[in-house]
């Protein structure tokens, strides 16, 4: 029994998190940042190159071949220099569900794993529709369509549960700003129904519900390598800062907001891990795993958003200082596919309370 | 990430499992006599697993143990079959969880020949005579004196929360040896019997209104100085490793959600206004958020089992251990007792309308105990905070005595 991670993932998630500290500053996330559009075309190549696009790809097109516990080490990376990147819709999801759509999608997974083919992915309308969205026979719109901006393809889940491969020239896509300008969001308005279907009825609906729950973990994992951000910047920032004559570190109150940040972030690695685990290992757990790993980080990603940026008095709240880029990182991640409220009633679902 | 044990470990668990099936019997009866010291049956119990290296499996044979290497995934696999089964894990108690592994470290020859073999075999029981009223999280300022006289202590003072004392044979105490340095160089660690003359066992009425501890007081009570454990004057240092020994047993990562799974059996049958609790979305959110807060401990705790397996210090990973398993124990029994309402508040005497004999409201308060006991929560976040994170220690006082 080995609850940890194997000596190839710990060099993975060591190789990622070397790259982003060196190459990811709060300027270069900034100023990608301030151009309207979160993009950093020449990052996300240097990223491909290591290999993440492909990194869930099977090994016969050019991939990695690894499982989504290798690919959520590197959410957890990107997240903890708040990377400006669409490695979700590209690296994550799209190419699960290629490989579990009928069809011949080498080519695109390919593609895929050389960068050259970016998707996006909307799946909002499938857990909180609101706003009259979703995409039905005759077109509709989906709200909250991510890494769609730069996207060839999307994939998008319908009213009727299916899962459709759409060309993004057949979309209209308008972004949508949210608080995380580090991610892309965006508005998709479908005219009938174009593209293909890769699943649809009951297969169409568990694949939804599977790409769901993925998604999940990896937001799981990204509000974890964002909440440690958070955590060791506030920590950092309280041995430096001095007020009345010593470092603000050395007064108890601090001392116990920041052990108050690390006991409740600490079960939360584990508990992420377990869940992205599941997915290939305990396939029959990872429902439920996913649910309580994304409403959980949820809830502690929040309290550690909070509480490190009171750590760090009134300079946390300047734009200046950045920290919000993480404390809006964490805020997107909370709501979207699920807040905590509805991912938990989902939860109590799975496990027949309701 | 491997989940499952090797065949190696599987064949122990096998092992385990046989033997429980075949033993189990001898479990039967009562477990502690009339007086709260362990049953022939318990004492029994525990020869049984001593045996078998079931328990105390790394002390050495010489004292009565299994003379067996350390090994972090059968005393896991150990407590997760003995819990599966619902069945004594062997005895609990202070000598055996800390005085045993003081005198392995730190007890001379004669000590750990005279001690350790009638403590684990369950004939001598021990108490811990540590805090005081007026030393709980500052230890190190006790007061409880031994004066030199003759070849002896003569011991003054007073000891609390000395669970255990009505009925044990000894005590291991700390007491103040040295009355001229700092506070923490005039401590030692002594071994004294519950008999001898000037010692008071008074039981302490907790807001349970049961009485699970004591206080003790000492009037001129009469000890060799040759029970001193390790030097004179270095009690303190000796004490840090038992304390680091009972912080591991508090918190309970795997018992959180089995009383989860508890509560949520009675929120099916329980109803308020013709509603089953079950069929309320408020009450199943909480419920939830507990659920995944134990489930998120329990991972970790198989984290800090591999880490522990490995032989790697998992730093602030493991400080938290404490905190949390007593915090959300805690919050489960608050929990519970929310669920119940008004029902949730009958205490104190029998009645048609107590759920599980009133446990709930009895662990909703002795679980405010535990987050109190063993290091309280501020002390654990200090710790958390100093040695987990690297802040700054809290300042020293201007004088100190």
């Amino acid at each position: 029994m080995e609850f940890g991670l194997s000596d190839d993932q710990r060099m993975l998630q060591e190789s990622i998190t070397r790259f982003c500290r060196e190459r990811i500053t709060l300027d270069s996330v900034r100023a990608q940042c301030g151009s309207g559009s979160c993009r950093d075309p020449a990052l996300w190549q240097e990223l491909v190159e290591l290999g993440i696009a492909g990194i869930l790809v099977p090994e016969d097109a050019g991939g990695a071949g690894l499982t989504l516990f290798d690919a959520i080490l590197v959410c957890e990376a990107l997240a903890y220099t708040a990377a400006p990147v669409p490695y979700l819709g590209s690296a994550v999801l799209a190419p699960l569900a290629l490989t579990r759509s009928s069809g011949d999608w080498q080519d695109q997974l390919r593609q895929i794993a050389s960068g050259k083919l970016q998707v996006g992915f909307g799946l909002t309308e499938a857990v909180s529709r609101r706003e009259d969205a979703g995409v039905r026979p005759q077109g509709g719109k989906a709200l909250f369509v991510m890494d769609a901006a730069q996207a060839d393809a999307l994939l998008l889940g319908t009213i009727d549960n299916q899962l459709i491969w759409v060309d993004a020239s057949a979309a209209d896509v308008q972004p949508l700003a949210t608080i995380d300008q580090t991610r892309d969001c965006s508005l998709v308005t479908l005219h009938g129904q174009p593209g293909t279907v890769l699943a649809n009825g009951d297969r169409g609906a568990a694949l939804i519900r599977k790409l769901i729950g993925v998604a999940r973990v990896a937001l799981a994992a990204d509000m974890l390598g964002s909440a440690q951000a958070m955590l060791d910047k506030a920590v950092a920032y309280s041995l430096e800062r001095k007020q009345f004559d010593r470092p603000i570190g050395s007064f108890q109150a601090v001392k116990h907001l920041c052990a108050d940040m690390a006991a409740h972030l600490e079960p939360c690695r584990a508990l992420t891990w377990y869940a992205a685990h599941s997915h290939s290992a305990m396939p029959d757990e990872f429902a439920l795993m996913s649910c309580h790993a994304k409403a959980h980080l949820a809830e502690v990603g929040s309290f550690v958003a909070k509480t490190a940026t009171e750590v760090h008095g009134g300079m946390g709240f300047t734009d200046l200082l950045g920290l919000h880029y993480w404390f809006k990182r964490i805020g997107f991640d909370r709501q979207f596919l699920g807040g905590p409220e509805l991912v938990r009633a989902e939860a109590a679902q799975l496990q027949g309370y309701c | 990430m491997r989940l499952e044990f090797t065949a190696e470990y599987e064949n122990f668990r096998a092992e385990v499992r046989a033997f429980i099936r075949e033993n189990r019997r001898f479990t039967a009866g009562a477990w502690t006599d009339v007086d709260g010291r362990p049953s022939v049956a318990a004492k029994r119990w525990q020869a049984m697993l001593l045996e078998r290296g079931y328990v105390c499996r790394t002390i050495p044979k010489q004292y009565g143990g299994f003379g067996g290497k350390p090994d972090a995934l059968q005393s896991y696999i150990l407590d997760m079959e003995f819990a599966a089964a619902q069945i004594p894990r062997g005895l609990a108690n202070q000598g055996i969880s800390m005085l045993v592994p003081t005198l392995l470290e730190h007890g001379d020859a004669e000590q750990k020949a005279t001690w350790i073999q009638p403590t684990i075999s369950g004939e001598v029981i021990w108490c811990q005579g540590y805090s005081e009223p007026g030393a709980g999280s500052d230890l190190a300022s006790l007061t409880t004196t031994a004066r030199e006289d003759g070849n002896d202590f003569l011991i003054n003072g007073q000891k609390i929360w000395t669970s255990s004392a009505h009925y044990s044979d000894m005590m291991f105490i700390l007491v103040r040896t040295e009355p001229n340095v700092p506070k923490h160089a005039g401590i030692s660690y002594l071994l004294l019997p519950m008999t001898t003359p000037g010692i008071e066992v008074r039981p302490l009425a907790t807001m349970t209104g049961r009485s699970e501890f004591n206080e003790v007081f000492f009037a001129d009570v009469r000890v060799p100085q040759s029970q001193v454990v390790g030097r004179r004057g270095g009690g303190w240092n000796i004490s840090r490793t038992t304390l680091q020994h009972e912080r591991g047993m508090l918190g309970d990562p795997g018992r959180a959600l089995q009383t989860l799974t508890a509560i949520a059996k009675f929120m099916h049958t329980e109803t308020v206004n013709d509603v089953r609790l079950m069929d309320s979305p408020v009450y199943r959110d909480r419920l939830l958020r507990l659920q995944a807060r134990a489930q998120a401990m329990q991972f970790h705790g198989l984290r800090l089992l591999t880490h522990a397996a490995r032989g790697e210090d998992p730093g602030v990973a493991r400080l938290i251990v404490k905190l949390n398993g007593t915090e959300l124990n805690y919050d489960i029994y608050a929990f519970a007792v929310d669920l119940l309402g008004e029902i949730g508040t009958l205490y104190g005497s029998p009645s048609p309308y107590l759920k599980s004999k009133g446990s709930w409201q009895t662990g909703f308060m002795f679980s405010l105990g535990l987050i109190i006991g063993g290091g309280t929560s501020q002390i654990q976040k200090n710790i958390i905070s100093e040695r987990g994170l690297g802040m700054p220690r809290e300042p020293k006082p201007a004088t100190s005595s």
